[in-house]
Parts: C-alpha cells; sequence; structure tokens
C-alpha cells in the first residue's frame, strides 16, 4: 500500500515536473505583452491575447514557412515509411547472400555521427545546383528512411507468421502484393510509430534546413523560428505563440497515435534473440 | 546447387533492399571516403590544396578552442548521459506500474520530447533567464539567489546538462518501457515464490532483463551527446566565453561560416574515430554486465 502511494506520488511531482516549462510556453503565448512584462512567472494568463497568434502570423512569412515545412515532412514522412518498409521486407522475408553483414552494416551506421558525411554531401548537392532548394532534404528520404526505422519494422515483420506470405504465394499473389496486403495492413503498430519517428525527425530538423536552405521564403518554420528571435527579442509573447504553432501538429499527431505506438516497438532483435 | 526457386527470391529480396544500399553507398560510404580525403586537404570551396596531416597537426598542437570544445563535451555527455539514462529508466519503471491514468502520465512525461530543438532552446533560453526566467523565480521561493544561468561560465554546462534531463521521458524511456514489457511476468512469479523482495527483483530480473535494451541507450546517448548542436546554437551560440562551445558547434563553424572545409573532416574524423573508440570500449565492457537471453556466459 505504502508503495502504491509513494508511486502515485513520484509520478504526480514528476509529471508537474516536466510540464511546468511546457504550460508556461503555453501560458505565455497566450499573454498580453503588458501582463507579461508585470508577471512573466504566472501560469495563468488574467486575459487571453489571441492576437499574439495573428501578430506572429503576419510579421513574417510564417505562412509560408508552415506550408515549407508540411511539403518537405509529408514527403519525408511517406517515402521513409515506404522504401522502409520495402527494405525491412527485404532483409526479414528473403534469403541472398551478404543478407546479414548488410543488415549489420546498417545497423552500424545508426552509430555514425552525421557529421562524418555532411560535408561531402553539402558538396554533391552543390555540384548539382541543388541549394536553396528542397532536394537536399528530401531525395536522401527515398533511400529507406533511416536503419532505426528499417529496423523497427524488420523486427514487427519477423513476428508475423510466415505461413500468411505462403498461403498467399500459394494463390499466386506476387511479392509486392503480399508487401503491401499482409504485411503492412498487419503492421499497423510498427507503421504508425515509424510515421511518428520521421515525421517528428522532418518536422524538428533543423541543421539541414540551416545549411541547405537560404533565401527566407524557402525556410522551414524551425529555420524561420529564428528570425522571430531576431526581429522580437523582446516580445516573447509573439515567440512563444509561434513555437506553439511549431509544436501542436507534433502534439496531435502523437495523441492520434498514441494507441499504437508503444505496440510497434519490438526489441527482440536487441535481446540478441 | 541452388534451385531456380532460391535464385528467384534472393534476385527479389535484394532488389527490396536496394534502396537502402544505393543511399548507403551514395549518402555514408561515399561521403565517409570523401571526407577522409578533404581532411587531408586545404579546401575552401575555389581551391584545393594536399596538405597531408596539417589539419590533424594544427588542431592537436595551435588549437585552443578545439580542446575546449572537446572539453565542454566529454564534460556534457559525462553528466547528461549516465542522468538520461537513469532518469528515463526510472520514468519508465514508474509508468510500467499498474497504475490509473496511465496513459496520460504517459503523454505528459512524453510531451517534452514532443517540442522541436528550436522550440524548446528558445523557451529555456527564457526559463534560464536570470532577471526574470521561471527557473530563479522558483528557486527564489526556497531561498536560492538568482543564478546567470547562459551568463556565468560556471553555470552553462549545468544549465545544458539540465535542459537535456527534460527529454528523457521521450525516446529513450519508451525504448525501457518496451523492455520492460517484454519481461515475462512469470519470471516475477517465479521470484516472489522463492521469497524475493522488490529490491531483489529488480536486481536479479529487472535489471539483467533489462541490459541489452540499457546498453543500446547508453551506446546511443553517448553518440547523441557528442552532437548536441542545436540548443547551443540557439541560446548561447557557443558563449559565454566559449563556455558552450560544443564540438558539433565548432565544426559547423568551420564548415559554413568559414567554409574552411579540410579543417571541419577533419574535426569530423577525429569525432569519429573518438566515438569508435568509446563504443568499441563499452561493446568489451558490455561483456561484464550485459545479460543476453540464451546466450552461454
Amino acid at each position: 500500500m505504502i508503495g502504491r502511494i509513494a508511486v502515485y506520488m513520484l509520478l504526480i511531482l514528476g509529471a508537474v515536473l516536466f510540464s511546468v516549462p511546457f504550460f508556461w510556453l503555453v501560458s505565455t503565448a497566450l499573454k498580453s505583452s503588458q501582463e507579461y512584462a508585470a508577471d512573466p512567472g504566472a501560469l495563468i494568463p488574467k486575459s487571453l491575447a489571441w492576437d499574439n497568434f495573428g501578430k506572429a502570423w503576419t510579421a513574417l512569412p510564417f505562412p509560408r514557412f508552415v506550408a515549407n515545412t508540411v511539403f518537405v515532412t509529408l514527403i519525408c514522412t511517406v517515402a521513409q515509411v515506404v522504401t522502409g518498409s520495402l527494405v525491412a521486407y527485404g532483409f526479414s522475408r528473403f534469403e541472398f547472400r551478404s543478407r546479414n553483414a548488410l543488415f549489420y552494416t546498417m545497423l552500424a551506421t545508426m552509430m555514425l555521427p552525421g557529421q562524418v558525411t555532411m560535408i561531402p554531401v553539402f558538396l554533391i548537392w552543390r555540384q548539382l545546383g541543388a541549394i536553396d532548394t528542397f532536394f537536399p532534404l528530401i531525395i536522401p528520404a527515398f533511400f529507406g528512411g533511416g536503419a532505426f526505422n528499417i529496423f523497427l519494422l524488420r523486427q514487427f515483420f519477423l513476428g508475423i507468421p510466415r505461413e500468411l506470405d505462403e498461403a498467399a504465394m500459394m494463390s499466386g499473389a506476387s511479392y509486392l502484393t503480399i508487401w503491401w496486403h499482409i504485411l503492412l495492413p498487419l503492421s499497423r503498430p510498427a507503421i504508425a510509430t515509424v510515421a511518428v519517428f520521421s515525421f517528428l525527425g522532418n518536422w524538428d530538423a533543423f541543421e539541414g534546413p540551416l545549411i541547405y536552405l537560404n533565401s527566407p521564403e524557402k525556410y522551414t518554420v524551425a529555420v524561420g523560428l529564428r528570425m522571430f528571435q531576431d526581429s522580437f527579442g523582446t516580445n516573447f509573447e509573439q515567440v512563444m505563440a509561434a513555437s506553439l504553432v511549431h509544436i501542436l501538429p507534433a502534439v496531435i499527431l502523437f495523441f492520434c497515435a498514441q494507441r499504437y505506438f508503444l505496440k510497434g516497438i519490438n526489441l527482440s532483435g536487441l535481446g540478441g534473440r | 546447387m541452388a534451385s531456380r526457386l532460391a535464385r528467384h527470391q534472393a534476385r527479389w529480396g535484394f532488389a527490396f533492399i536496394l534502396p537502402w544500399l544505393l543511399g548507403f553507398l551514395i549518402f555514408t560510404a561515399g561521403p565517409m571516403l570523401a571526407s577522409l580525403y578533404l581532411s587531408f586537404t586545404k579546401y575552401d570551396l575555389h581551391s584545393s590544396q594536399w596538405v597531408g596531416t596539417e589539419n590533424y597537426r594544427r588542431l592537436f598542437q595551435e588549437d585552443p578552442l578545439f580542446w575546449k570544445a572537446l572539453d565542454n563535451t566529454v564534460r556534457y555527455a559525462v553528466f547528461s548521459v549516465p542522468l538520461g539514462v537513469i532518469g528515463s529508466l526510472a520514468i519508465a519503471i514508474l509508468l510500467n506500474q499498474n497504475v490509473r491514468g496511465q496513459r496520460l502520465f504517459r503523454t505528459l512525461f512524453y510531451l517534452p520530447s514532443l517540442v522541436p530543438a528550436v522550440a524548446s532552446a528558445l523557451l529555456w533560453q527564457w526559463i534560464f533567464n536570470a532577471d526574470n526566467g521561471i527557473l530563479n523565480t522558483a528557486l527564489g521561493v526556497i531561498g536560492i539567489a538568482p543564478i546567470e544561468w547562459l551568463q556565468n561560465e560556471q553555470w552553462t554546462l549545468p544549465a545544458f546538462v539540465l535542459m537535456s534531463l527534460w527529454g528523457v521521458g521521450g525516446g529513450r524511456m519508451v525504448i525501457f518501457l518496451a523492455g520492460l514489457q517484454g519481461i515475462p511476468d512469470s519470471y516475477y512469479e517465479a521470484a516472489r515464490i522463492d521469497g524475493a523482495s522488490p529490491w531483489i527483483q529488480f536486481r536479479r530480473v529487472t535489471l539483467p532483463m533489462l541490459s541489452p535494451v540499457m546498453f543500446f541507450n547508453v551506446i546511443l546517448g553517448v553518440i547523441g551527446s557528442f552532437q548536441i548542436f542545436t540548443s547551443s546554437y540557439i541560446m548561447t551560440g557557443g558563449g559565454p566565453n566559449n563556455a558552450s562551445l560544443f564540438y558539433a558547434l565548432y565544426l559547423f563553424r568551420n564548415a559554413f561560416e568559414y567554409f574552411k572545409l579540410g579543417k571541419a573532416s577533419a574535426l569530423a574524423w577525429v569525432l569519429f574515430l573518438i566515438l569508435l573508440v568509446l563504443t568499441f570500449i563499452q561493446f568489451r565492457m558490455s561483456k561484464r554486465w550485459v545479460y543476453y537471453e540464451g546466450a552461454t556466459s
């Protein structure tokens, strides 16, 4: 009994500590400048200043930033899920020469710091005249979407009985049909998990857009927010209103996918078995 | 002799992994070799000149900022990785208890890691504000004088570690949680029948069963902490007096602000080799503490 009370106390204490910065962000985004100046620490605004959003929205080409980010994120997420699940299908269902060596090579790339490839990749895009375009941000997503995503999908596919594939093969289904009609529908939790990770990764991406995008009308929200910092240095409420716009899609997506989220992570491969 | 079916299968399997393989060659293996080559040159986008190991010699012998950045980064890793792993494990264990409102708690702990890095940096910049940030306000309530978190060299690193802990309820915690849920209940039942206390159960069942997951989190935690970039780029720009100049920020500046691409490539390879050695040591040490079910030890 004492144990259970302690668990609840710790959970509540922790949840409060972790949520305070977030709720402070939300409440600050809703405070008027005067109120923020008078009492910056207050967690509940006295009156709601919705016009912070309007000001943030019009002061910089913010709608443009949002449109750019949505464009890049949607293409990348779909590309990563589709190509990632194809690669995972190859690694989980087929026998071919050096399959395991290739698989472990892929896992090893997870440990590679991005800095080692960053400069030559930049030079490739520069050579191709793709600086200040979205191509350097989008094209790499079509190549399997990252080792961790492929790993998660492969683990999940391994848990789906092969008899289902074989039965479909018997009735003449092609490999692509099996991938689309059997593996993908049965892997919803893993697909949802990978889609959330991909979405967040692209939505948050900062260093890539910072390196490749030069003109403000091409900025994504992450890079654009920095302009807010410069031009609204003192109007913290508006910076937070803009940040909130950046955060909300991620939070909404997480709520929608939450049902599937944890079920999609099958770590048995890490246990050596 | 391979049957026709097996060959057919092998071709298809290879075709399916081809996107990854091509991406690996174009965006990983090729560029790695290219950056190794660049690290032996002086290259500023216009002219290139082979300088041998000069870039490396200068880094080690003539570049105090390199040592400063490395020192900052190592200190940051030494504190943020263990605290992060312990914190995320503790939250995962709490959330794995059969409590009411589990989903609500899970969401509240996960929320911070949904905040994009730039927004998070802007937010913490103001949380750390010496005059009216909520952190100093809260500390003031318990009688602690205001701290100049981001202006005082001594407090900058603790501030970045503290900020990193805000995210411990995120991905790493979820991975621990998945690991915890993979431990069969029967193991705990057997332990209880033998009269094991909760602490003994934790030591003898939970920790060994979780050790592969923990190993994974530690490895990726170390690698991630060595690449801290966005928060210092936004919040302090590496200051004050280079107290938050982290390795990845120094590398970024050399590459994309000063366009010293040869030197930046040398920095990248030094980082890569450091992480390679650290990872290798951890794999060696893991034989002593990571338990693989079914493996003979």
